[in-house]
């Protein structure tokens, strides 16, 4: 059995259904690539794993527990972390404290303030300043420590590169390395393709909520992937 | 593209059946003074001037997104415009009602300029301050006399008709065409432009901002509005009192009441305040001897209604029977087919 | 001259309680953003449930703390997470509806059950003993017992907010409550402990209010009133601000006072619509969110 095995996923908005069917299965220290256009419901498969969203589904077992019906907050304490869309860093809180309450849940393991910084040396300079004040580049780092700090078995990140230089892009995609070899798997939704296929494992392709190719980056053709993306 | 077609409507078989019943109700309410008992008569003019006050509450809070716990406020304002009006200046009691909405509506322009400085809940309780400062105000002028309040004079009594029948017949009238004028004002305003404008305000915000909705103006007419009907139901108030004391004029429960029916018969509807108003009266003269029980129900009420039922009674027969008998919203509806949601 | 130094100090003093009142209604609406219009009721009725300790038990009001503030502070908690929680949304007509209701509810069964009687609770000669600063100049201990209980109060509170593991928790949930679930913060349960902290200081400041004035059923909406005034003239979301708020508002009843008994509570609104027109963010807006 996956470390994260979901079968048959369905959610919805109120009366918009978001998500048809969704199977996907991660192991341990995999790296998940899920790709799709704007609106295809990656975002929305990645707050359901949070429980951010309600959702229904034949299995949703992460390390043999079930995942359905669980609160958000008690789901970050069994090890799955999320790096949220847009950083969402707390304006009223310092960088420092924006890290500190990340390990809010209290999960051993071995992220520590120290080792953010390591990871991020710009951060430990601006440790005092309000989160928000820092650059969008800045900001990811701090939402990535953040997660981090929650000592997470697994780790899902919302467009990590949105709205970020090509540059600062490269800066973040850097520390994944060091976060793989820990032993954390990776799901990552990513609107850029080429840096989705670059440090994948495996990529799963969404397009209006149902999941329309799967797959390793090697296997599949640039045909494929853009009929999977963009629809026939 | 077929050639369907749509139609706007408005007007639905529930409201065509509603104004024949209306009609009836009116004939009846009417002719009441040439055949009712006085007793009942009393009992239908505090049910006027409630419903009338809880329709004023209801646009301000239900339409205009100003949820005000102040309305005593101008009541009481009104009520004392009454005294004034027809001891210093020896205008007819009846005729005050409407010169006690106009000063009322005077009065609310720099209140609003304060009140409108505070956001949403704020506001609530900045409008309350209002009100407390009106009674302490009110209480230091000794002409009107000063805290233990005053009684009309018998002449200005006598000055509405010299028979006793004549005076609660006059006053019973008064009362009855104040909610209707207030009811008919309310529904046509919401039919308006300015109506749709409101509930664009109620139902989002910012979204009618940015759709050029001008948020302030409208809320300030609306407030204005309000302030002109409270006011001048506050008059016909104490017209039936003939007392009146910074106290009892200036009392939050007149805006207790008020909300706890609008919130249990249907915020945001006409019907609404009507089925809360009987609901209100049927609970108060079947718990009359138990003290402020009726108070701590109705209380609790609300907040279960507006826990489990937001929308309230009327919501809960709207939904189940799609009635409309005051059709304030436009439907679009396909030509050839019937099925409606709003 | 020396009169109105007196008026003026004892405005001041008096003006602790107010910011006493005003801290719970500021911390409340600083986290979950709701205006809690029971917040005065409650203040009654920690005095009387502080009244039935002593009863009870014949201890003195200061002790019945012990017992006061962890029954304000349950009463705190399951209000927020049995009824409160459900009323939070971009809507503002329920939490504003529903804690008018509850307000009324809970002042018309405490009139119910201790009547419309003036109560006060008996302290002792604390009440009476009095500090000569000057010739004819002396200040009460027991009020400057309740000042200075403010002004520790407000630190306590910054410590907590500020150094502290939950207060950092209320601060993110005040700023975002969903992405403060990715953390693992409950938010709901961070609401019902942030109503339960704010029944403590409602709690503290009923007993002390109860021990220096008499108190009926009825007294609720103007503490609400007064909380209210010093929160907006401090400037929202600013704890030293509701201090000089309840400073502005007691020393403005005393000078109203001193003038004619009955002007006292009219020049505290006075003043805050004064505040209000100049200064519509308050005396001290919150620059930064801290």
């Amino acid at each position: 059995m996956s470390f994260l095995e979901i079968e048959n996923l369905t959610a919805f908005y109120g009366d918009f259904q978001a998500l048809f069917g969704i199977n996907m299965s991660i192991e341990k220290g995999e790296t998940v690539a899920a790709i799709g256009a704007n609106g295809a419901g990656k975002s929305t498969f990645l707050r359901s794993i949070t429980g951010l969203v309600q959702s229904s589904a034949n299995k949703f077992l992460y390390d043999g527990e079930t995942l359905t019906g669980k609160a958000a907050a008690d789901i970050v304490g069994l090890g799955i972390a999320m790096v949220p869309e847009g950083r969402r860093l707390f304006p009223s809180l310092s960088v420092e404290e924006n890290l500190i309450v990340g390990s809010y849940s209290q999960r051993p393991g071995n992220w520590t303030l120290e080792r953010v910084y390591k990871m991020f040396p710009k951060l430990e300079q601006r440790r005092d300043v309000p989160g928000t004040a820092l650059s969008g580049g800045e900001q990811q780092m701090v939402a990535i420590g953040r997660a981090l700090m929650s000592n997470p078995d697994i780790l899902l990140c919302d467009e990590l590169s949105l709205g970020l230089a090509p540059i600062i892009i490269k800066d973040i995609y850097d520390a994944i390395p060091e976060i793989k070899a820990e032993g954390i798997s990776l799901l990552i939704v990513e609107q850029d393709i080429n840096q989705a296929l670059a440090i994948a494992d495996r990529v799963y392709c969404f397009q209006e909520g149902r999941i329309s190719l799967d797959g390793k980056p090697g296997d599949l053709t640039k045909d494929q992937i853009a009929a999977a993306y963009f629809g026939r | 593209m077929t050639d369907t077609s749509y139609k706007v409507i408005r007007s639905t078989r529930a409201s065509r059946i509603g104004s024949i019943i209306g009609l009836i109700l009116f004939a009846i309410l009417v002719s009441y003074p040439s055949w009712g008992d006085r007793a009942t008569m009393r009992l239908l003019v505090e049910m006027f001037y409630i419903l009338a006050l809880a329709q004023m509450w209801n646009l301000l809070a239900g339409y205009g997104g100003l949820v005000s716990v102040g309305q005593q406020a101008f009541v009481g304002l009104g009520g004392y415009m009454l005294f004034l009006i027809t001891i210093h200046f020896g205008v007819g009691p009846i005729w005050t009602v409407p010169l006690a909405g106009l000063i009322g509506a005077l009065i609310s322009l720099p209140v609003a300029f304060l009140v409108f400085r505070l956001r949403g809940h704020y506001f609530a309780i900045g409008t309350w301050v209002v009100a407390e400062v009106f009674l302490l105000l009110f209480a230091q002028v000794k002409t009107l006399g000063g805290g233990s309040g005053m009684s009309l004079p018998v002449s200005v009594i006598k000055s509405i008709s010299s028979s006793r029948a004549g005076r609660d017949s006059a006053i019973y009238w008064t009362a009855l065409l104040v909610v209707i004028v207030v009811i008919g004002i309310v529904y046509f305003l919401l039919r308006s432009r300015h109506g749709l404008a409101l509930t664009a305000i109620r139902d989002s915000e910012e979204a009618s901002g940015s759709l050029g909705v001008d948020n302030f103006r409208a809320k300030l007419l609306v407030y204005i509005f309000a302030a002109f009907g409270t006011a001048a139901i506050g008059a016909l108030i104490f017209l039936t009192k003939l007392r009146i004391s910074p106290s009892a004029a200036f009392d939050i429960n007149w805006t207790t009441t008020v909300i706890f029916i609008v919130v249990i018969g249907g915020i945001g509807t006409i019907e609404g305040p009507i089925l809360g108003t009987i609901v209100y009266f049927l609970l108060r003269e079947q718990l009359a001897d138990f003290g402020s029980w009726y108070l701590i129900l109705l209380g609790a009420t609300a907040v279960v209604v507006m826990l489990k039922a937001p929308q309230g009674i009327w919501g809960i027969i709207t939904h189940k029977y799609d009635l409309r008998f005051f059709p304030v919203q436009r439907r679009l509806l396909l030509k050839e087919n019937d099925s409606q949601e709003s | 001259m020396i009169e109105w130094a007196n008026t003026i100090i004892q405005g001041i003093l008096t003006g602790g309680l107010y910011a006493m009142f005003a801290a719970g209604l500021a911390i409340i609406f600083g986290i979950m953003r709701l205006v809690n219009i029971t917040h005065g009721d409650l203040i009654v009725l920690a005095a009387f449930v502080a009244m039935i300790v002593i009863e009870v038990t014949g201890v003195n009001p200061f002790i019945s703390m012990i017992a006061v503030l962890p029954i304000m502070f349950v009463v705190g908690y399951f209000l927020q997470r049995g009824i409160l929680n459900f009323t939070l949304g971009d809507d503002l007509l329920p939490p504003l509806l529903v804690t008018f209701g509850i307000s009324i509810v809970v002042q018309n069964v405490l009139l119910e059950i201790f009547t419309a009687d003036s109560q006060r609770l008996k302290a002792g000669t604390i009440e009476t003993m009095s500090l000569e600063l000057t010739e004819g100049l002396s200040i009460g201990v027991f009020p400057l017992i309740i000042f200075i209980t403010a002004v520790a109060m407000i630190v306590c509170l910054q410590m907590l907010f500020n150094y502290t593991r939950i207060g950092r928790a209320f601060r993110a949930t005040s700023d975002d409550a969903t992405t403060a679930q990715l953390m693992g913060i409950n938010h709901k349960h961070i609401f019902g402990l942030a109503m339960g902290l704010a029944l403590v200081l409602v709690a503290i400041a009923g007993v002390l209010m109860a021990v220096r004035t008499n108190f009926d059923p009825t007294v609720g909406p103007s503490r609400l009133l007064y909380a209210f005034e010093a929160v907006i003239m401090g400037g929202l979301g600013s704890l030293w601000g509701t201090l000089i708020g309840g400073i502005i508002l007691g020393v403005a009843q005393n000078i109203g006072a001193k003038i004619d008994p009955g002007w006292q509570i009219l020049f505290g609104h006075i003043a805050f619509l004064i505040v209000l027109v100049f200064r519509p963010n308050g005396l001290f807006p919150r620059t930064r969110d801290d």
